[in-house]
């Protein structure tokens, strides 16, 4: 296993993130003026640029109905954007053919906040599930993948500790297990960039972590970059490099975790005792060690 | 909930107010009326001396038709055999013809909302809406009499019952699961087969034997009209009178019923 | 934590290039291929039985493409007052049994649910849903046909028998599962039998049964539709003999009006049941 030095535990080491920043000069993930007004009328989004750079984890976080949900599906267009531009690298994704799109789409792996996982498969059927996108439909249709995929799929199981449960059925596992598989089926696709909604919305705390801290360790040996949704601001803390704070569809904060004050808070989710919150951090954080 | 109160006397509590109550009553009325219509028709339509005879009447069959004529078993092999063809050969056509017809009614697979999804509903409405029987009569029309118009009678039966119980599968199924599918890059076919077929499955097969067990009672009677089974024996019994006989069929045909029942209620339990 | 590691991948080793397929809904190989060579056996079979006269078809099929003209150009009008007729008997038997059907379905239904009727009467009245739903509508309209007659009067007496197995079934089922502790609740009360059925059961099994009610009102109108081909009344007879002299047109449009009709019968049911929900 090739870990890097970094314990994951840790706050990010500011000046490594600023070497990241810098050494890119086009962003792996560019997103002007995107607007997403649904036939409701509702505009869940309103005019959103926000920049990625190659092997950035960043947390967005907000009230519900702020459009974190919105802006993720936008960016893989399981939401069609009304207007604005999504950029991957050198690809516009908005605009692009339905093939086309479906070729994009294997390099952004997407893990769900109910798992998603396809419940009546095997564990192994729902990893494998990931390399949909570069497989014939009838080598997908007889389960009869390539032996690389096969082997790559042994060793994400391995990785996240569930190859004892590849032949098990997916409705069989734990919320915690259902998710680390939703994982493997997400890197499997061998993306550069992770969407991740509400990872842990349905996990205990002690599990949620646990995923947090695997997502995180999982792009920083892989170097990708990852959106993650997150509505527990403590996690999110704890875990990225950079934190976006959405409201009403419009980006309210952009700043590294340490930045979040009582104020941001405030202007973010409105009213509220936040010293309480920010103080858990701490605490969560002395009781860790 | 309306209270009363009258001069003198504790407010009355009522369940409606009165023009409710008026409303309901005028209903009642209007029910009562119909029926009571219904009934005279009936009974203008029939010949009472017939009704006063009836007993007598069932007393003399029942006399004629036991003891059942058991020895005639030995000629109701092959019906049996033709009427358990027809119902399975006819539902598996059936589903062959019910999946693309409900995945092109099913609201969240249909390719177009305002034309497919009309026609695919209508499919379903009229298949099934007409009895088997009256499509073994048109069958019989078009391609003659035998086992083939029954299997295709059935068949045709089937289609709308099956696809319309699938198409309400499909409507229910879980879309993140869909959603997760998609946003792998899968092809719209790949994410047919992972991500919608693996969740109406069990449904699909509890369907289909559903039906089958329906189609095995169907198709007993399917003869009567010229369309093969065991229903052909009966109706030619029926037709010289042969009492014993007809009480041996109705029995087997009981027997074929019970049978699938509880056939079918063992694979929906091992599959559910 | 080391020797774990070590143990996990000493696995992960040994399955590295080995194949993987999906494991098989039946384990034994040999039972799998015993259960596929004996389908395949029998559709053989089932279908080389099958008698089929192709010529015969091939002529069918010019037949088949006039039904499906005269679908186009049905013609209601020159067999008006048989279809009039016909119809009107149909509704008037699915009408009257549904509501004979329906009203002796609920004593029934009550007496088949285990939670509330004594062994004896359970017993009594399952049996009852057993008969009823065993024997087809078809048979039991040919045994009344002998009995009381050709008329609507068989008809009507088949579709309120075939409706009391139905209705009393799938309402006793409901009484079966329905919530105890407010039936209790009543009884806790001090109320009498029948204040508990009132209060306790009927609340709670009301909205279903009017569904179902109109579902069965729905099977019995379509059902109406054959039993004439037996002589017992309804728009089945004309619609016989519509195919007898090949009168397509004539055929199409009693079809026609017929699915009309369960469309309607199908929209009603569904705003009614919105309606008591």
């Amino acid at each position: 296993m090739t870990h890097t030095g970094r314990s994951p535990k840790g706050p990010p080491d500011p000046s490594e993130m600023q070497n990241v920043i810098k050494m890119r000069e086009t962003p792996m993930l560019r997103l002007e003026k995107l607007v997403k007004t649904y036939k409701t009328g509702d505009q869940a989004l309103k005019a959103v640029d926000l920049e990625v750079p190659s092997g950035q984890v960043l947390a967005l976080i907000g009230p519900s109905g702020a459009g974190k949900s919105t802006l993720i599906r936008c960016i893989n267009r399981l939401v069609e954007p009304t207007s604005g531009k999504v950029w991957l690298g050198d690809t516009e994704l908005t605009g692009l053919s339905q093939s086309a799109l479906r070729r994009a789409r294997r390099k952004m792996g997407m893990i769900f906040q109910e798992y998603a996982l396809v419940e009546r498969l095997s564990v192994m059927e729902n990893v494998l599930s990931g390399r949909l996108g570069y497989v014939g439909f009838w080598r997908s249709f007889t389960r009869r993948y390539p032996q690389a995929d096969v082997d790559e799929a042994f060793r994400l199981l391995d990785r996240v500790g569930l190859l004892h449960m590849a032949d098990k059925r997916a409705d069989e596992l734990s919320g915690g297990q259902r998710q680390r598989v939703g994982i493997c089926r997400a890197l499997i696709q061998n993306p550069e960039l992770l969407l991740v909604d509400e990872p842990t919305a349905s996990l205990d705390p002690k599990t949620s972590r646990q995923i947090m801290r695997l997502i995180c360790e999982l792009c920083e040996e892989r170097g990708l970059a990852a959106i993650i949704n997150i509505h527990d601001v403590a996690l999110a803390q704890r875990f990225v490099q950079r934190v976006i704070g959405l409201r009403f569809g419009a980006i309210e904060f952009d700043g590294k975790p340490d930045a979040l004050t009582p104020d941001v808070l405030t202007t973010i989710y409105g009213e509220e005792d936040w010293e309480a919150t920010i103080q858990k951090v701490e605490e969560d954080e002395v009781a860790a060690e | 909930m309306p209270v009363y109160e009258t001069a003198g006397s504790p407010p009355i509590w009522r369940r409606r107010n009165r023009n409710q109550a008026l409303a309901h009553w005028a209903m009642w009325l209007t029910g009562t009326a119909i029926f009571v219509y219904c009934w005279m028709q009936i009974s203008g339509a029939t010949t009472w001396f017939f009704v006063w005879d009836a007993p007598r009447i069932a007393g003399d069959i029942w006399d004629r038709a036991t003891p059942p004529r058991w020895e005639y078993i030995t000629q109701l092999g092959r019906p049996i055999w033709d009427t358990l063809n027809i119902a399975t050969l006819g539902t598996i056509i059936a589903l062959c013809f019910a999946v693309p017809v409900a995945f092109l009614a099913a609201r969240n697979t249909t390719p177009s909302r305002y034309i497919v999804r009309p026609i695919a509903l209508l499919i379903i409405v009229s298949t099934r809406s007409i009895n088997s029987l009256i499509w073994a009569l048109l069958l019989i029309a078009i391609i003659g009499p035998g086992v083939f118009a029954g299997v295709v009678a059935i068949a045709i039966r089937s289609i709308g019952f099956c696809a319309k119980l699938l198409y309400e599968a499909i409507e229910e199924i879980d879309e993140t699961q869909v959603e997760a599918i998609t946003a792998t890059g899968a092809s719209r076919w790949q994410v047919m087969a992972y991500g919608i077929v693996p969740q109406i499955l069990p449904a699909f097969a509890g369907i289909a034997v559903f039906r089958w067990d329906i189609n095995i009672r169907e198709s007993t009677v399917l003869g009567l009209v010229g369309a093969g089974g065991i229903g052909l024996q009966l109706n030619a019994s029926l037709n010289v009178l042969a009492w014993p006989q007809v009480s041996l069929i109705l029995l087997v045909i009981l027997a074929a019923v019970v049978i699938s029942e509880w056939v079918s209620a063992k694979v929906r339990g091992a599959i559910i | 934590m080391s020797t774990s590691s070590l143990h996990t991948h000493r696995e992960l080793d040994d399955m590295l290039g080995t194949r993987w397929r999906k494991p098989k809904l039946v384990k034994q190989t040999w039972l799998r291929w015993v259960l596929w060579i004996g389908l395949v056996t029998y559709l053989i079979a089932a279908v080389l039985t099958i008698p089929v006269d192709w010529s015969r078809v091939y002529e069918g099929l010019d037949r088949g493409w006039q039904f499906v003209l005269a679908f186009m150009t049905p013609d209601f009008v020159t067999r008006a007052a048989d279809i009039r007729d016909g119809m009107l008997e149909s509704i008037i038997m699915t009408i009257a049994a549904s509501v004979v059907g329906i009203a002796i379905s609920i004593p029934i239904g009550l007496g088949a649910a285990r939670n509330i009727a004594p062994l004896p009467v359970y017993m009594i009245c399952r049996g009852i849903v057993a008969v009823s739903r065993a024997l087809q509508e078809i048979i039991v309209a040919i045994l009344l046909v002998a009995i009381f007659g050709f008329g609507p009067l068989a008809g009507f007496l088949t579709l309120s028998f075939a409706t009391i197995g139905f209705l009393s079934k799938l309402l006793a089922e409901d009484i079966e599962s329905m919530d105890r502790v407010q039936a209790e609740a009543i009884r806790s009360s001090g109320a009498s039998w029948m204040q508990w059925i009132n209060y306790g059961v009927q609340p709670q099994v009301m909205p279903r049964l009017i569904g179902l009610s109109m579902y069965r009102l729905d099977i019995n109108f379509r059902e109406s539709a054959i039993l004439g081909l037996v002589g017992a009344g309804g728009i089945g007879a004309t619609l016989n003999t519509a195919f007898d002299r090949y009168e397509y047109d004539t055929a199409a449009a009693i079809l026609i009006i017929i699915i009309v009709i369960v469309m309607g019968l199908e929209y009603l049911s569904g705003l009614i049941r919105a309606r008591v929900q």
